[in-house]
């Protein structure tokens, strides 16, 4: 299971990655995305992983490690979730707006290539 | 608090001047003049409290944890400059009412001649080394703005650069050498420092504290090599230049002279430097400023010398040389700030500041001439004005100054010779224009200066004459209680009589009179005849050429560089930054081995391999087709998320798999709301694929397998090893307990980190306002304004909705229907759910987040069947006052707490009981989770609609369109 989280991790972000290093905007969008589901699972992964554990206390069960999955890493990543969405909007809008003003989708805003 | 308040008051008056209607010029000045006239006040009324030696200390503690406070420190030194800043700067405000015509803009002037005083207030006030730095380069910040006033002419913008430049730099030496110095004594207080000369003067790093601190000081007095700013600064405003370029900022380098003497001099390297930079300075300028025809320029130069003969004393490590030089600063102050007002009156009542031009203003403008005549004969050196006492003092310290033979000879024969250079501009400036026959050609017909705008200039000459004649009397007390300090507590014998009887500075003063009118006449002969115009055998010698030269192969050397190793291409930089970030995780991983560790392993399930065969597919797929395809990329980065919100389902997050679907779904509409801006661009039509183009794919390739092999060993790595200890248990004990809710993750949102949380929502509403702003200017490139083609494949006449679906009357009447009517019938039920979220949200999975993304989702099915007119004519979502409603529900419940003297965000929960419910627990958590949800809310459909409403909008269509922008498209 480890070895098959921390294959898949690598593979979003490897293809994340690829995405990034293109001169299209709209291929590093996609590889942003992809990148930020890479870097989530990889915090998410860094309380280890269990299953049925989840971080709901019940009564007569001692809260502690053994008996629940770590609650921080979620929390972190919760966040990071959301305001993943408002970082990929506001870049959706800027390479929209750079699309305009430039006449190109090229990430550096000109057309030649040098 | 005295010295506080007297520091923050003319801050205060800046802001103040600066908010009133800016040609006022008479309201300007009535209120820049009070401030700086009730400072005066105070300052001359703490007069007692320094007499005597005493010191007024404030503390104001700052960052207590640091060490650092705020230190106000009032000695008789620091008094004296600071009477000299508060009585000029007010004296300067009645006169720039006079001088500055009605169509400049005064407010700016006198904002920053307040700031200016507060700033230097600032600087004779600190009791902290480090803090006096600070202030010191706030007067060097107002100087560039103060010199720049005219900012549309050219000298006014490369004279303030100039200043910037050369004492902007000089103050980094000062911070420099200020930090050695709180190194050597262990504390930045000054009377820490001043109370360790010994030491100072011992230690090893004493050089290069001295150096740095001296680079600091004679930067900012203009002394030699460092001295060309000051006649570039003449390009300010001339109440800028008598307040300034002459009376206080430039003294700022000798009071820092005079404020460290007791702790830096008395060495040889102190000796050579500071003597040396003086007595060059003071020559220097002296002889260049006889040689220059502007009459400011004039007064440039001469402060430089005079700046020089004040350096020049304190670098006698003699403490009557420092008395003397103490007693010239005030008495510099006084001479040349009236010379300056009286140039300023000659420019503005003639219109012409050229000595060629001017002749026998005399007769036209009488009283300003007499006043003139007096304070240039003051800086000449005429017995029975003020600069003559000084220069006196001077003259006895170069004759009984005891070193090596050969400076003992040279010095006295340096001092006079300047002063023979002393007396020749001082005739040039006050006898040449007043007298002679009256000039004809002058730009304005030239009368006497109004009333007022003389008081200042007779107020300070009335100073001159008033000490030069009875000093003992007007200037003793005070030259006492300034000199005190300096030389370290207590005063050495001297006399401010002014017969000392016949003796050599008598005769060096008489000397130097004689031979000055003998050589001001030789010169005036030559400069007649045209010959001897500007100054001989200095004109290589231009510091000012050599500053800029220097500063022009600076630039370039810059330049240079940036393009060596800097590039605008964003390809280049991410390729550079994920190159080095895993370059750098290599080399860590040397010291830290990237081993596997040995904590149990889950057994793998066949479903989660399936799934994740599944997700990676996609997510290589999204990588392949993002080029070209972009709706099916869209549309397996879609599954990629689906598969990730799966993997925290599976391994006990609900929480994250709940959030994780509802964004997936928002932001994939996103993109595809997007997608119709962007260009199209089709396989196998853009420009052949080169062997460059391989080789970039390649190595990007290759960098992008690294990284994901980089970063799938390293989650492997830390899957494997067992669980570090964190904070975490902590979180899982308290959450119920204290927090008041199950829901862990929950809690720690809305209670142990909701600070955290409310910094997010801002973000998140401030990411809206701006993606609305942005669209709000949007211009969608031209080829993308037409129709979409499908919607323009039907005949104009036909009637459907399937034209325009966002702008039919009623979606529901036509193919919609069936849609349209369970999306509508859906809304209700998903608020339902929405509620149930929220409310069960601190106990059981969900929350605000979660709660708010399914409303905008709900909303948003809606805009999509419906299209956009028929819902907002129909419901009005105000999505910005959601926003702001949230925000302040948050804010509001974390102030509660504060208001109930808990820390900001404490939860409280409250146990109500409600009939037919029963007991219901209600946390404060649960308002802040209304905020969230409602900034969640509002953001969401604020982001979404604005991108959905440019279809509507009626974009201009270009008048030309330029070359088609499809794909010349590469790698």
């Amino acid at each position: 299971m480890e070895a098959l989280l921390a294959l898949v991790i690598g593979v979003l972000g490897g293809s994340g990655i690829w995405l990034v290093l293109r001169p299209r905007t709209f291929q590093v969008i996609m590889g942003l995305t992809l990148l930020s589901y890479a870097v989530n699972l990889f915090i998410f992964s860094m309380g280890s992983i269990f299953i049925d554990k989840p971080p709901l206390v019940r009564p007569g069960v001692p809260a502690d490690l053994q008996h629940y999955t770590d609650p921080m890493p979620q929390s972190l990543v919760l966040t990071a979730i959301v305001i993943g969405f408002a970082t990929t909007a506001l870049f959706l809008v800027v390479l929209l707006a750079s699309r305009g003003f430039s006449g190109t989708d090229h990430v550096d805003g000109t057309r030649e290539e040098p | 608090m005295p010295l506080a308040a007297l520091l923050l008051l003319p801050f205060l008056g800046s802001v103040l001047t600066a908010l009133l209607p800016t040609r006022a010029r008479s309201e300007l000045a009535a209120c820049a003049g009070f401030v700086s006239a009730g400072a005066a006040v105070w300052v001359i009324s703490l007069f007692p409290r320094v007499r005597d030696g005493g010191v007024i200390r404030e503390t104001i503690s700052w960052v207590p944890s640091l060490g650092l406070d705020l230190v106000l420190r009032l000695d008789g030194f620091a008094w004296m400059f600071a009477v000299l800043i508060t009585v000029i700067g007010a004296l300067v405000c009645l006169y720039a009412r006079y001088y500055m015509s009605p169509e400049d803009p005064v407010a700016r002037l006198y904002a920053f001649l307040l700031a200016f005083m507060g700033a230097m207030l600032g600087v004779v006030l600190s009791g902290n080394l480090v803090q006096l730095v600070v202030f010191w380069e706030l007067t060097s910040l107002v100087s560039f703005l103060l010199i720049g006033y005219w900012h549309h002419r050219v000298d006014a913008q490369r004279g303030a650069r100039m200043a910037l430049t050369v004492t902007g730099a000089g103050g980094l030496a000062l911070l420099g050498g200020v930090l050695l110095l709180g190194h050597i004594v262990g504390s930045y207080e000054l009377d820490v420092a001043l109370a360790s000369g010994d030491r100072v003067r011992a230690h090893p790093l004493y050089p290069a504290a001295l150096v740095l601190i001296l680079l600091g000081a004679l930067t900012k007095s203009a002394q030699f090599p460092f001295h060309f700013w000051l006649p570039r600064a003449m390009a300010a405003p001339t109440p800028v230049s008598a307040y300034l370029h002459s009376a206080t900022m430039v003294k700022a380098g000798v009071f820092l002279l005079a404020r460290l003497w007791p702790v830096l001099s008395g060495t040889e390297l102190w000796f050579w430097i500071v003597s040396g930079a003086g007595m060059t300075t003071l020559l220097l300028g002296a002889y260049i400023a006889m040689f220059q025809h502007d009459l400011k320029r004039v007064l440039a130069y001469s402060t430089i010398s005079h700046l020089g003969l004040i350096t020049l004393l304190f670098g006698l490590n003699s403490s009557l040389a420092a008395v003397a030089g103490v007693f010239h600063i005030m008495n510099h102050a006084t001479f040349k700030a009236s010379l300056f007002m009286a140039a300023g009156v000659v420019d503005h009542e003639t219109g012409t500041r050229d000595i060629r031009r001017l002749n026998g203003l005399i007769r036209s403008m009488p009283r300003t001439g007499a006043l003139a005549l007096v304070a240039s004969g003051a800086m000449a050196g005429v017995p029975l004005l003020n600069g003559f006492l000084s220069k006196e003092m001077f003259f006895a310290e170069t004759m009984f100054f005891s070193a090596h033979p050969s400076v003992e000879v040279m010095l006295p024969v340096v001092a006079t010779i300047a002063a023979i250079f002393a007396v020749v501009y001082s005739l040039r400036f006050g006898y040449d224009i007043f007298f002679g026959p009256p000039s004809t050609d002058l730009p304005r017909q030239p009368e006497e200066a109004p009333r007022w705008m003389r008081t200042p200039i007779e107020l300070l000459v009335l100073s001159c004459l008033i000490v030069g004649v009875a000093p003992t009397i007007s200037i003793g007390p005070s030259l006492a209680a300034a000199a005190r300090p300096v030389v370290g507590g207590t005063l050495p014998e001297y006399s401010l009589a002014i017969w000392h009887g016949f003796n050599p500075p008598f005769v060096m003063s008489l000397v130097a009179i004689a031979g000055g009118v003998l050589g001001y006449l030789w010169l005036r002969k030559h400069q007649e005849q045209g010959r001897l115009q500007d100054a001989p055998f200095v004109g290589r010698l231009n510091a000012r050429r050599l500053f800029e030269s220097a500063l022009l192969g600076l630039t370039r050397l810059s330049r240079r560089v940036l393009r060596l190793a800097g590039t605008r291409r964003l390809q280049t930089q991410m390729f550079t930054i994920i190159a080095v970030a895993l370059l750098l995780a290599l080399l860590a991983a040397r010291g830290v081995p990237l081993e596997w560790g040995d904590r149990d392993r889950l057994p793998a399930s066949p479903a989660f391999v399936l799934l994740w065969v599944i997700g990676a597919v996609c997510a290589v797929g999204a990588a392949v087709m993002a080029k070209f395809h972009r709706l099916i990329a869209i549309t397996l980065m879609g599954g990629a998320g689906l598969v990730t919100c799966l993997t925290f389902m599976w391994f006990s997050a609900p929480d994250l798999a709940l959030t994780q679907i509802v964004v997936e779904i928002i932001t994939t509409i996103l993109l595809l709301l997007g997608l119709r801006w962007l260009p199209m661009r089709i396989e196998g039509i853009s420009r052949p694929v080169t062997a460059r183009d391989r080789m970039r794919r390649g190595r990007d390739l290759l960098l992008a397998i690294g990284a994901g092999s980089g970063l799938a060993a390293l989650s492997y790595a830390m899957l494997t090893r067992p669980a570090p200890h964190s904070i975490s248990p902590f979180f899982l004990s308290r959450a119920l307990p204290e927090g008041g809710g199950a829901n862990v993750v929950n809690v720690m949102l809305v209670d142990f980190r909701a600070f955290d949380t409310l910094g997010e929502i801002t973000v998140l509403g401030a990411v809206a306002l701006t993606v609305y702003a942005l669209l709000r200017r949007f211009r969608p490139p031209p080829e993308s304004i037409e129709q979409p083609h499908q919607q323009r494949a039907f005949p104009a006449d036909v009637v459907t909705d399937l034209v325009k679906p966002r702008t039919a009357e009623d979606a529901a009447r036509g193919y919609m229907m069936v849609p349209a009517v369970i999306a509508r019938l859906l809304l209700p039920v998903s608020v339902l759910v929405a509620a149930h979220f929220l409310l069960r949200g601190h106990n059981e999975p969900g929350g605000g987040f979660v709660a708010g993304l399914v409303v905008a989702i709900a909303m948003l099915m809606q805009y999509m069947v419906s299209g956009a007119l028929w819902l907002e004519a129909r419901a009005r979502l105000r999505p910005v006052r959601w926003i702001a409603v949230g925000l302040l529900l948050g804010a509001i419940t974390g102030l509660g707490a504060l208001a109930v003297g808990y820390p900001f965000l404490t939860t409280h929960t409250a146990h109500v009981r409600l009939p037919l419910v029963g007991e219901v627990h209600l946390p404060s958590a649960t308002f802040f989770d209304l905020g969230v949800f409602a900034v969640v809310v509002g953001a969401t459909l604020l982001t979404l609609t604005a991108l959905a409403h440019q279809s509507l909008r009626a974009h201009r269509r270009p008048t030309q369109s330029p070359a088609s922008s499809t794909s010349e498209g590469t790698s």
